[in-house]
């Protein structure tokens, strides 16, 4: 890295490393037997430099001379935008709990263990089901370092499960599942034995739904996969740049319903989504996106706060590329509501569960439209049977206005989101019958 | 590097093993709006070991290729404590053989400087066209090498360029944000990025247009796809369904997806093939060393055969297609498609919309994927077809349908194959696999339709 940044710096005016190592060890089962063991290794080095004013980028997977790397940053850089920001000089951070050395020494024996446990529990529940999945374990080492000076690097862990179960009955396909993670070792099966099975028993038999505009729960599945999209890419500072937010004009204005309130918040012990600074090196923080309904800020890296004549949140990261604003771990506040009550009042309604083509629309604006792949139907107050071939169509910001309760059931979905049920007024449903 | 590779897999206790080794460099262009964003170049060096004992498997992926012996006692240690039964995996012949890129105007010998240029152009058009607010452009081409040894005794080497470009515009006014794109790839040759102008020019306006269309009530239609939108449809429709790793293990879908059952009409034939020359999904043999082949798989409507690696092959007492396939080196190769599409049949378009009373004509693709048995494939753009006419434009539309009724539903099938080499396949966070779909103009009656 010092070799990189001392030949970099001799050629440019500026310069700054990112270097990332990375180990994995994930167990994979398939239809419920252990198939496979991998252990992934890799090692990642990213450039960027200035030259006569303008940026250069080059990423190595794998070995590379550091004067190759730097050559192939300063032929980019001749095209780069003209640079708007300086490298920030990295200083030192809070302490934040991300890394468990425990992690580091489970046994690959107690990770099978830990998987075949819930495959014979949801087995035994239903018979003939298929279990595919794994249980997967890692450490990941960043460091950044730049002309500006300083250096900095963290190290965290990582625990997973995942688990998807697959029923095949008469030309009928019902998948369900859950996925859980931390920075610590997961040593509890019950509760994705409990998520999956809750699932099964609601999706026991089929229902049919007319089409029409009805009342809709979205579970803390159906938010994650269904409403987030939208709003990830409105409150995104490079969108709200470009004008392609429809949120744009509407910092400081009443968006959502009262009760609505959700940041991102990269602060969270031991949380996958968390992180001292962002992969520019900018302190990462908690950041409120709406409070009560109203607009308070969008998300920025480096590049696009300059342009926008605002500073980074702390949202620089990479994900193949250079860095780019995205979001670290998003929580949505719970509300007082216990998932059965809110079925209460429904007369008839739908519950979402997993939507499957969400993100294909046209997310800008936040319209979606989805078959409903585990969704159940409410019927006078109780759930009444799986719901199938049936599409559901809505708008995200007319769904978030007219909101009737929140859970108070709040989860993490893959470590990314934490959110309860939210229970909108209506939703346009098309059904196949 | 051959005696590196093989004296590294002699005299391991183990079923099978073979080593991959991968090496890569890419360009990349990335606008938003009038800004270029990104002016980058990449490089990757890696390999893997996978190893199968007693139907157990391993895999170790790694960056530096120090050590190789090392790696592959770990793969063989990792499958060991996976094995409990029998190893099932299909014999090739061993193949000892290199394969060079092929291209017609290689990216790689164009400056950054011409790719920025004409990139330029097209920019200035979509961001000239009055009411778009904005655009994104996407560019990029790839050089890889791979070379796979196996304890079969094989040693193949391949090389491919892939290109692939994705624009799009993106219209604004009144809080409604609208956009159209537009994705292009090739094998290999650069000129599938040129003279686009008049296409560029057409979705800026595009774009602009959707503002002030209407949004169409959701519900059952006759719906005509062209064929991009029909190629991504068959892709999620059945290709997916036609992976036997989806199948192999499981009994019931095994006896759901028995060979010559009926999914469609006489009329409904569906090939996948990497044997076919020239396109996105084309190459001389998979990732496990079995060569490529085209496979049909609905003949006449009827189920006829599927896709295959050496493992569900041997395991489904079938023939290996060579469609085992691995992203890059992280990652082990499994069953995926490579060339998909519905050889064309004899209706023409003014036939297949003339006695539509009410329907719609669904255009390019957005995305689509699959449950397997459920399905949804979204249009980059929508018609109604009313009276047997292309009529108002709407707002695109999500459509959905299910394997065991829809296959069954398509009722004219076009003359006009057309294969869409812009597309990326996702599966098993494999994602984007090159791969092109097509179709000729399809008719499916009854096909579900999300809106308000």
């Amino acid at each position: 890295m010092e070799e990189i940044l001392e030949i970099a710096r001799k050629a440019c005016e500026s310069a700054e490393v990112f270097h990332l190592v990375s180990k994995r060890t994930p167990v994979q089962f398939e239809a419920n037997r252990l198939k496979q063991i991998q252990t992934k290794e890799a090692v990642a080095t990213a450039l960027r430099v200035t030259k006569n004013g303008r940026m250069g980028f080059a990423q190595a997977s794998g070995p590379i001379k550091p004067q190759e790397l730097v050559d192939m940053a300063l032929e980019t850089s001749e095209f780069g935008f003209k640079i708007d920001f300086q490298f920030p000089p990295l200083r030192s951070f809070d302490k934040l709990d991300i890394y468990d050395p425990a992690v580091e020494k489970i046994k690959l024996d107690d990770m099978v263990g830990l998987g075949q446990a819930i495959i014979d529990a949801v087995c035994s529940h239903t018979p003939g089901i298929l279990c595919e999945g794994g249980v997967s374990r890692g450490t990941a080492e960043i460091a950044i370092a730049n002309t500006s000076g300083g250096r900095a690097g963290y190290k965290r862990t990582a625990y997973s499960i995942s688990m998807d179960g697959q029923l095949v009955r008469d030309g009928d396909i019902l998948y369900v599942g859950d996925i859980r993670s931390s920075c610590r070792p997961i040593t509890e099966h019950k509760p994705v034995i409990t998520e999956i099975t809750r699932q099964l028993e609601l999706a026991r038999n089929n229902a049919t739904i007319r089409s029409g505009s009805l009342p809709a729960i979205f579970t803390p599945f159906g938010v994650a996969g269904a409403l987030l999209a939208p709003l990830i890419s409105a409150f995104n500072g490079k969108t709200v740049l470009d004008g392609a937010s429809p949120l744009r004009d509407k910092k400081g204005q009443k968006i959502f319903d009262q009760r609505f309130s959700f940041r991102d918040d990269p602060t969270l012990p031991f949380q996958p989504g968390s992180t001292p600074f962002d992969d520019e090196g900018v302190p990462a923080r908690r950041n409120t996106l709406v409070d009560k309904g109203v607009v308070k800020q969008f998300y920025y890296d480096l590049h696009t706060a300059a342009l926008a004549g605002t500073a980074s949140t702390g949202n620089g990261n990479r994900s193949g590329g250079m860095p780019s604003p995205s979001t670290h771990a998003l929580v949505i506040d719970p509300g007082q509501a216990p998932p059965d009550d809110m079925l209460k009042d429904i007369k008839e309604g739908i519950i979402i569960e997993q939507l499957m083509g969400a993100e294909q629309g046209n997310i800008l604006n936040g319209d979606f439209s989805g078959n409903v792949l585990l969704g159940y139907k409410v019927e006078n107050g109780n759930i009444t049977g799986r719901v199938k071939d049936t599409m559901v169509y809505g708008n995200v910001y007319e769904l978030l206005k007219n909101i009737v309760a929140i859970g108070n059931d709040a989860r993490w979905i893959a470590g990314y989101v934490n959110t309860p049920s939210i229970y909108c007024s209506s939703i346009a449903v098309s059904s196949k019958q | 590097m051959r005696d590196i590779l093989f004296s590294a897999l002699k005299g391991r206790q183990a079923d099978y093993i073979e080593i991959r080794l991968e090496n890569s460099n890419s360009s990349r262009l990335v606008y938003r709006g009038e800004r270029l964003e990104e002016a980058g170049r990449s490089s990757s060096t890696g390999g893997n070991v996978r190893a199968l004992v007693k139907g157990g498997w391993g895999f170790v992926s790694f960056n530096s290729l120090d050590n190789l012996g090392d790696h592959v006692a770990i793969a063989v240690e990792q499958a060991r404590q996976v094995g409990r039964e029998e190893s099932k995996f299909s014999q090739v012949a061993a193949i000892d053989d290199r394969v060079e890129a092929a291209y017609g105007k290689n990216p790689l010998d164009i400056p950054l400087s011409t790719k920025k240029a004409i990139l330029d152009e097209y920019n200035k058009l979509m961001l000239g066209t009055s009411g778009v607010q904005t655009t994104s452009i996407g560019y990029t081409d790839s050089r890889k090498t791979v070379t796979l040894a196996n304890t079969d005794g094989a040693f193949i080497g391949q090389s491919r360029i892939d290109v692939n470009l994705r624009l799009s515009a993106i219209a604004s006014s009144d809080g409604d944000v609208q956009q159209v794109g537009v994705s292009i790839g090739s094998k290999g040759d650069f000129s599938v990025v040129e003279n686009l102008h008049d296409r560029v020019k057409e979705i800026a306006k595009r774009a602009v247009a959707l503002l002030s269309a209407p949004q169409v009530q959701g519900g059952n239609y006759t719906v005509v796809l062209d064929p991009v939108l029909a190629g991504v449809f068959v892709h999620e429709a059945f290709g997916h369904l036609s992976e036997a790793d989806h199948i192999y293990e499981n009994q019931q879908l095994r006896e759901i997806m028995v060979l010559g059952k009926r999914f469609g009409g006489k009329h409904l034939n569906i090939v996948d093939g990497a044997a076919v020359p020239g396109l996105r999904g084309s190459y001389k043999y998979d990732d496990e060393g079995t060569p490529a082949t085209k496979t049909y798989l609905i003949k006449e409507g009827v189920l006829n055969s599927r896709l295959h690696s050496r493992e569900t092959a041997a395991k489904m007492n079938e023939k290996p297609t060579g469609n085992a396939r691995a992203i890059n080196y992280q990652y082990p190769p499994i069953v995926r498609m490579t060339n998909t599409y519905i050889e064309p049949g004899n209706t023409t378009f003014e036939d297949m919309i003339g006695d539509i009373k009410e329907g719609m004509y669904a255009r390019e693709w957005y995305g689509g994927t699959t449950s397997l048995e459920m399905f949804t494939f979204s249009a980059g753009e929508a018609y109604m077809i009313r009276n047997g006419r292309i009529a108002e434009m709407v707002k695109p539309v999500v459509l959905t349908g299910n394997v065991f009724s829809t296959l069954d539903n398509i009722d004219a099938i076009g003359n006009d194959l057309d294969m869409n080499q812009g597309g990326g396949c996702g599966k098993a966070g494999q994602s984007p696999l090159p791969v092109s779909n097509g179709s000729p103009h399809i008719r499916i009656r009854s096909c579900l339709v999300g809106g308000k």
